[in-house]
């Protein structure tokens, strides 16, 4: 190819050969295509997610908004007219006429967003802990490891259930349902950052014998400057893997805990919740008000869980 | 020889120990000891963390007297319970009512934690052990079948829906349960555990029909999850062994397929095995919460999330204690059970390389 020389008023970013272009040509993109599974999950995992934040556009009704629900509507079976009203929706209304379609959509934003925020919170303070531990070591190293071998004797949803249930016993009973999100994140999190922090330990412990840490020890950066800007950007590709996968994980958890009762309140239903309720009404017949969330949460955790086993494949070549 | 598949922490090196380092008697009982400080410390550090939630979490006087109230009354009670102490004797006093199974009295119902638990347990105690017995055995022999016929439909059937199980929830697995054989079919119960017969103070459901009927879609629940795990598990390492030149010949001497692949294949994939399946005893316990409430079984479990929900302080502490205690000790037994079962190990013991 002839180098043209570009006009000199031409933007800046069309001298680059564009980064979109670079990343369609890239070995990752073409794992992906090659992947029918990854495409898929992909594809289903854009539509939960788009759904989810889209969900005041999207949603037929407010379930929140007690003006827009209609007594005379409940229990509307899907795709039918209410026998009373008339109406018809797509996948029924509960007991107080609730459109189930809409809390879906809404609850989905709740179960994503507390998966979410609590992988983000697992991942900062793993990263955090791992990152000392394996630069400083000695002490710093030796507790922070044992304290996450103990955590890690226990399985993480009982560690999550106990940091629920202490922080429910510190805040004053008013205060409980506003916060519940906010503690769910918590102990969602704080049950979850020891596999961060033993992966980004064992990444550093490799790393900072490497010459670019001694060069950058040489020119007389600071530890945390060495640890954050040098360090940190080269052992971040296992840190996705373990999020991708941690984010499945602490959305099944999410749904458990609310499930069992010690989770999103029944004032902002994440799908757990709406499981929950749903089983009440299993027995009478109306199924519609389980089955749909229940169908919703496996669809998400299955393709979140499919997605981060084949970018696990995909970021590691020896499996290939 | 292949490496034993242990998790790096299981490995009893320690100090400048090469890896793969052979283990005398001396290191042995060094290793033993040191591990049996480990877990005392861990125990000693977990009673903390269940003695500050009993003190810090709510002031226990406001938690045990009602409205109406003396001043005496809190001081005497605050006499009572050692709460005018230091933190560091007020602790020992909370171990020492521990070791001894005195965990205080539960906020709600106003009965000793102890009393409780000990009426709860064989509920659970009896899920747990049905549960682990179905997903030793149907895990072990899943295994074995989709290692040996690898190629097979059956097998590939199988593992999809391993695949599939260990993606779904339990408690959506227990909901599809109950929704399948209760709700449609009708063939068994959906909640609690049936009749019971005392035997001392022991309850158990194994000698009703109504109790057994009960135990089924619980146990299954339960088990699942363990049980995908042990099937993968034994299938990946059996078919790793079934690769070993001892197999091939074994082939050559002219053993039939059913000695090969159970005498030989099959015993030499039972170490990680039974490692794996001892660290899984555990997570049935704790997992139980989650079944016992789907089906509400009356276990340890669906009263520690009650108590959870309730802010029970007293038994949300002692729940932690008796879970820990458990783990603790399954970590340390599989730990020192580890160079007990493996041949090879033992081997290196007395010189023999």
């Amino acid at each position: 190819m002839v180098d043209t020389p570009l006009p000199p008023d031409a933007p800046v970013a069309v001298k680059d050969p564009s980064r979109l272009s670079l990343a369609l040509q890239s070995d990752f993109f073409y794992q992906f295509k090659r992947s029918p599974v990854a495409i898929a999950s992909f594809v289903v995992t854009l539509v939960l997610v788009l759904g989810a934040v889209l969900a005041p556009l999207i949603a037929p009704f407010d379930p929140f908004d007690p003006a827009s629900l209609n007594l005379m509507n409940g229990f509307s079976r899907p795709m039918t007219p209410n026998a009373f009203t008339g109406d018809s929706f797509w996948l029924g209304t509960d007991d107080q006429g609730r459109d189930v379609f809409s809390t879906i959509l809404y609850g989905m934003r709740i179960s994503l967003f507390v998966g979410a925020a609590a992988v983000l919170f697992a991942m900062v303070l793993g990263i955090t802990l791992g990152l000392l531990a394996g630069y400083v070591g000695g002490w710093t190293e030796t507790i922070i490891m044992r304290v996450a071998d103990v955590q890690l004797t226990f399985p993480s949803i009982l560690v999550a259930m106990l940091i629920f249930g202490i922080a429910k016993g510190i805040t004053p009973v008013e205060y409980r349902d506003q916060v519940a999100i906010w503690v769910l994140i918590i102990a969602i999190g704080l049950s979850d950052w020891v596999q961060f922090a033993r992966v980004v330990r064992g990444a550093t412990l490799v790393e900072k014998n490497k010459e670019y840490v001694a060069a950058a020890r040489l020119i007389g950066r600071s530890g945390p400057a060495i640890m954050v800007r040098h360090i940190l950007p080269n052992v971040l590709s296992p840190v996705l893997v373990i999020a991708t996968i941690s984010l499945a994980l602490a959305i099944i958890a999410e749904a458990t805990l609310s499930f069992l009762g010690v989770g999103a309140p029944p004032t902002q239903p994440s799908l757990g919740t709406l499981i929950r309720i749903g089983q009440g009404f299993l027995f009478s017949g109306e199924w519609w008000i389980l089955f749909f969330p229940a169908m919703t949460l496996l669809a998400l955790a299955l393709s979140v869980n499919l997605l981060g086993d084949w970018l696990r494949d995909a970021l590691n070549p020896r499996l290939r | 020889m292949r490496p034993l598949a242990a998790p790096a922490r299981l490995r009893p090196c320690f100090g400048l120990d090469p890896p793969g380092c052979g283990i005398s008697a001396v290191r042995m009982l060094a290793y033993t000891i040191q591990r049996v400080f480990q877990s005392a410390i861990v125990l000693l550090v977990v009673g903390l963390v269940a003695f500050s939630m009993f003190r810090f979490v709510g002031d226990p006087i406001d938690n045990m007297l009602g409205q109406e109230r003396t001043m005496e009354d809190v001081e005497r009670l605050r006499a009572q319970l050692g709460l005018d102490q230091n933190f560091f004797v007020q602790y020992y006093r909370f171990l020492e009512g521990a070791v001894q199974g005195n965990f205080g009295v539960s906020y709600r119902q106003g009965r000793p934690v102890a009393e409780i638990l000990l009426e709860r347990a064989p509920a659970t105690l009896e899920l747990a052990a049905v549960s682990g017995f179905l997903a030793i055995a149907f895990g072990i022999a899943l295994g074995v079948f989709t290692a040996i016929r690898r190629n097979g439909f059956a097998a590939h059937a199988i593992m999809t829906v391993s695949l599939i199980g260990v993606s779904l929830p339990t408690f959506l697995i227990g909901i599809l349960l109950i929704y399948l054989f209760s709700v449609e079919l009708g063939w068994l119960p959906s909640f609690g555990r049936g009749e019971v017969v005392k035997i001392g103070n022991w309850s158990t459901g194994f000698l009703t029909a109504s109790g057994l009927q009960a135990l089924i879609l619980p146990a299954i629940t339960l088990g699942l999850y363990q049980m995908t795990l042990i099937m993968r598990l034994v299938r990946s390492e059996m078919l790793e062994v079934l690769r070993q030149d001892y197999i091939r010949f074994a082939r050559a001497r002219g053993l039939r397929e059913r000695a090969v692949n159970f005498r030989h294949a099959l015993r030499n994939t039972l170490v990680p095995v039974i490692t794996v399946t001892g660290l899984q005893l555990g997570s049935i316990i704790a997992f139980a919460i989650i079944t016992e409430t789907v089906f509400q079984w009356p276990g340890v479990g669906l009263l520690f999330i009650n108590a959870v929900q309730f802010v029970d302080i007293p038994v949300m502490a002692a729940y932690l204690m008796l879970i820990s205690v458990m783990f603790v000790g399954i970590n340390l037994i599989v730990d020192m059970l580890y160079f007990a079962i493996d041949p090879r190990l033992r081997a290196d013991r007395t010189g023999a390389h």
